[in-house]
């Protein structure tokens, strides 16, 4: 049995069923880091020790019969911004190069009593801020589809550890298109749920209106499993949902038939690589063969949920960024008085992507222009999630690329911010609206590069595109099977 | 119209902030936030009077709880990441002489 190649689930099985052990497993996956990390990069920090010790442990609990949670024995890799308790939490950033929290955030622990076993922490873009995992303190990850290009980002190293079979899955977080945007361009499935779904606790902030954590794996069936483990209602987190609703993987259906489906024309205009727009619109007919009905709408005002998420975003970042001040926690430059302390700890500890956001964000809040841009971006934004209301009066979904092209070569994004951050035009509103959204690989580009295609849904209705994700990947299995195609 | 941002605009950004920038920086910054708000001027092509500012997506109110500590002394935890602690406290740089 070729352990790394099995989807969590299968994982789960075989380790259930006694085909193999949570140690045998972890070890695999060890061998694998050893053999490739040091060309991608994934990770910030492998934990080989502690790794190890946890297999052991959950090992012998499963053979005790004490824990029997769906993803027991499966190796997984967390974003390194959400917190782990004794294991170092660095957000990719040099202010944090020391930070070993004391508790655990709630999404991982969720993870741990499931029975899922934490590998180490992954690389990602400093603070989350970024497109490419370029702009990490810690090096950059390369895109294990091709070395020359980038995997994503924000959470690049946990989508490029999915597809280099270092983890069996991971957990990333996304706050305008962080989890969906990597999976694309490294070819795995990628989820953020519905804002409220999964508790933000332990999850460094970047904008909290817009932050949610969610799952990077290899199958629709492993998305469904994994949020389900990682969904809870959290008083620790004030915007936490209560839901009734979080049995995702009894939606695991192969059925669209009825399924309305709406593909935004203003989604495949200018900026489209024509080989995205192929394999998006192959993926479509393929779910209208399958009995959905289909249909192109104007969903409109799609150009302008970039400069409404910036703004938001920026605002957000330089006020929760105001509690690294060299005085609690991280990194701490020597400055006679305190206010220097203050201007040196950042000035040094923050890279350049994360001060130009915090400078942004407190220009846009400060006194005189916060109702100009603040104030005019949070009513755009009221504007935006009524157009995706009267969409999903209409639709159960909405179908489109995740990404206009494929991942970039390294080094190209970082040189005009504007061009990079207009890579997120189709993940955005997604974050701005609340919906929950999901990435599935299918295609790849003329130079092998893979192609994402966007399943977004009303909020709450994880199920619906769940259902509609695997239809679809389960066609696409059997479309290839039979023409002898990947 | 484009923004020029100015060098007073930049030193009050950098107060807010908390953060100082070198001469090469400077200019750079000054560059990236008039580019960054000539961008979101786009905004102003939309009319949007009447429209409420919208901060939460969902109509959620305040959470309370009674009033009931349910954690125990994190103290020891809490000063475990600190980078100067003494006698239970953070430890700053001098505020005044």
């Amino acid at each position: 049995m070729e352990l790394l190649s099995l989807s969590a689930v299968e994982l789960a099985t075989a380790i259930r069923e006694g085909k193999t052990t949570a140690v045998e497993a972890m070890k695999a996956v060890m061998e694998r880091i050893d053999q490739t990390e040091g060309q991608y990069h994934c990770y910030v920090t492998v934990d080989r020790e502690g790794a190890l010790r946890r297999a052991e442990e959950t090992q012998k609990k499963l053979e005790a019969g004490t824990l029997a949670g769906p993803l027991a024995g499966v190796p997984v890799a967390v974003k390194d911004n959400l917190c782990t308790e004794g294991m170092l939490t660095t957000c990719a950033s040099k202010i944090l190069e020391n930070f070993v929290p004391t508790y655990s955030a709630e999404a991982v622990r969720n993870l741990e009593r499931a029975g899922a076993v934490l590998i180490g922490k992954t690389n990602m873009d400093e603070f989350a801020m970024g497109s490419t995992t370029e702009t990490s303190a810690y090096g950059v990850t390369r895109n294990p589809k091709d070395l020359e290009h980038v995997p994503g980002g924000s959470s690049g190293g946990s989508a490029a550890a999915v597809a280099a079979e270092e983890c069996f899955f991971a957990l990333g977080s996304d706050t305008g298109g962080s989890i969906r945007q990597p999976a694309s361009f490294c070819g795995v499935v990628g989820m953020k749920p519905t804002y409220g779904t999964v508790s933000r606790y332990g999850l460094v902030a970047y904008g909290s209106s817009l932050d949610q954590i969610g799952p990077l794996c290899k199958t629709v069936e492993d998305c469904a499993v994994i949020l389900e483990a990682i969904s809870s209602y959290d008083s620790k987190d004030s915007t936490s949902m209560d839901r009734k609703d979080t049995d995702f993987s009894s939606a695991l259906a192969e059925d669209v038939r009825g399924m309305r489906i709406g593909i935004p024309r203003d989604y495949f205009g200018e900026g489209l690589d024509p080989e995205v727009k192929t394999a998006v619109l192959a993926a479509a007919e393929l779910l209208r063969e399958a009995g959905a009905v289909v249909e192109e709408f104007d969903l409109s005002l799609v150009d302008y949920a970039i400069p409404t998420y910036y703004t938001i975003a920026a605002a957000e970042a330089s006020s929760n960024l105001e509690r690294f001040d060299g005085i609690k926690y991280g990194f701490r430059a020597e400055a006679r008085g305190l206010h220097q302390m203050y201007k040196a700890t950042r000035s040094q500890g923050f890279g350049s992507e994360v001060k130009r956001r915090i400078m942004l964000g407190s220009f846009v809040l400060s006194s005189g222009y916060y109702d100009a841009y603040y104030l005019k971006a949070l009513r755009v934004k009221a504007m935006i999630k009524k157009a995706f209301d009267d969409a999903f009066s209409k639709y159960d979904c909405i179908l489109g690329p995740t990404a206009p092209t494929t991942a970039p070569r390294l080094g190209e994004s970082l040189a005009d911010p504007i061009k990079m951050y207009l890579g997120d035009i189709y993940t955005i509103s997604a974050n701005l609206a609340g919906l929950p959204g999901i990435c599935v690989p299918c295609g790849q580009d003329g130079k092998g590069l893979p192609i994402g295609l966007q399943l977004l849904g009303d909020c709450f209705q994880e199920k619906k595109l769940l259902r509609a994700a695997y239809t679809y990947e389960q066609l696409r299995k059997e479309t290839a099977a039979g023409t002898g195609e990947r | 119209m484009p923004n020029i941002i100015t060098d007073d605009t930049i030193e009050y950004v950098g107060i807010l902030a908390k953060l100082e920038l070198s001469g090469e920086e400077r200019e750079q910054a000054k560059k990236d936030m008039g580019r960054m708000l000539d961008y979101i001027d786009k905004l102003n092509e939309l009319d949007t009077s009447g429209v409420e500012p919208l901060s939460h997506v969902f109509t959620v109110q305040n959470v309370f709880r009674e009033d009931v500590v349910t954690n125990g002394d994190g103290s020891a935890e809490t000063l475990k990441n600190a980078p100067e602690e003494k006698d239970s406290m953070f430890v700053v740089p001098k505020t005044f002489d």
